[in-house]
């Protein structure tokens, strides 16, 4: 596989700050990712249901939000395939007003560098409205270089 | 929640094959930009044999495992009050379009947490060959009454 792109194991220290971008997030959003996923809970688009289990409101799916926080982490490493681990605990619900939505924003640092495979550990710091919304956010990125 | 779930290994999934636009839709809705996601020229010059799922794809094959899991008859779920805990993937290789993975549910623990219960399901997928792909682990709970 040619390593186009890929940043250069050798040139990380942990704590760099390797991407960061936000993602506004919409009522568009959530159906999108409902249909593209198969997960049609009603919490995800319908106002009453949300409020009739005690919801401040219609949420992101989590797993939407662990899908676009990847994203940068991706785009920096240049193939979605040298992400071989990902991890997240979900702490804090994302909510998704109907007209102003709600805008996610995502860190990535280097939290952790493993020599012997050279395999990066990407720590994610995920927030909305000033608070995290993901725990212990890890990617782990494989920067080996192919022999031959 | 049924306490003697734990260790139970259901049967595998019927087979799940990968279709290009269904990679493609996904990648669109988690916001994926990378052209391997989406454009099976980028991801052949990369070296792959058709566009590269986004990371989190495995989730609509493990999916097909916890939804055994929450219609298993002794299980005692009430899906209605199950919150995703915390998600995980564990790759072999990258999931691309074309391959057909078979899932398999182990549940590797449940625990109660006062009036909380909760479970963690581990579904090894494989391909068509039989190797692994990807193990995907979640952690449900099942909130009981306060």
């Amino acid at each position: 596989m040619p390593a186009n792109n890929q940043p250069a194991f050798a040139d990380l220290s942990v704590g760099d700050v390797i991407a960061e971008r936000s993602f506004a997030l919409s009522r568009d959003s959530l159906v999108r990712y409902a249909g593209a996923s198969g997960d049609f809970n009603p919490i995800h688009y319908r106002d009453d249901v949300a409020a009739s289990v005690g919801l401040p409101g219609v949420l992101a799916h989590g797993m939407l939000t662990m899908g676009l926080a990847v994203q940068p982490v991706v785009d920096w490493a240049g193939d979605p395939a040298r992400v071989v681990d990902y991890q997240v605990k979900f702490t804090r619900p994302v909510p998704v007003d109907p007209a102003s939505g709600a805008e996610v924003s995502v860190l990535a640092k280097v939290g952790a560098l493993e020599p012997e495979s050279s395999v990066a550990r990407i720590d994610l710091t995920v927030t909305f409205d000033g608070a995290t919304v993901l725990g212990k956010a890890q990617v782990r990125v494989s920067l080996a270089t192919a022999a031959g | 929640m049924n306490p003697e779930l734990q260790g139970r290994i259901f049967p595998p999934t019927a087979p799940y094959l990968v279709g290009r636009e269904k990679v493609r839709e996904f990648a669109r809705a988690v916001f994926a930009t990378n052209p391997i996601n989406l454009d099976p020229e980028a991801a052949r010059a990369a070296g792959h044999a058709d566009v590269v799922a986004p990371p989190t794809f495995a989730v609509v094959v493990q999916e097909l495992t916890l939804a055994q899991l929450l219609s298993e008859p002794d299980a005692g779920i009430d899906f209605s009050r199950v919150v995703h805990g915390d998600q995980r993937f564990s790759y072999s290789r990258p999931i691309v379009a074309g391959d057909e993975l078979i899932a398999t549910l182990t549940v590797a623990s449940v625990k109660t947490l006062g009036p909380h219960a909760m479970v963690t399901a581990e579904s090894q997928i494989t391909d068509a060959t039989g190797e692994h792909v990807v193990t995907a682990i979640s952690t449900l709970v099942v909130r009981g009454d306060e």
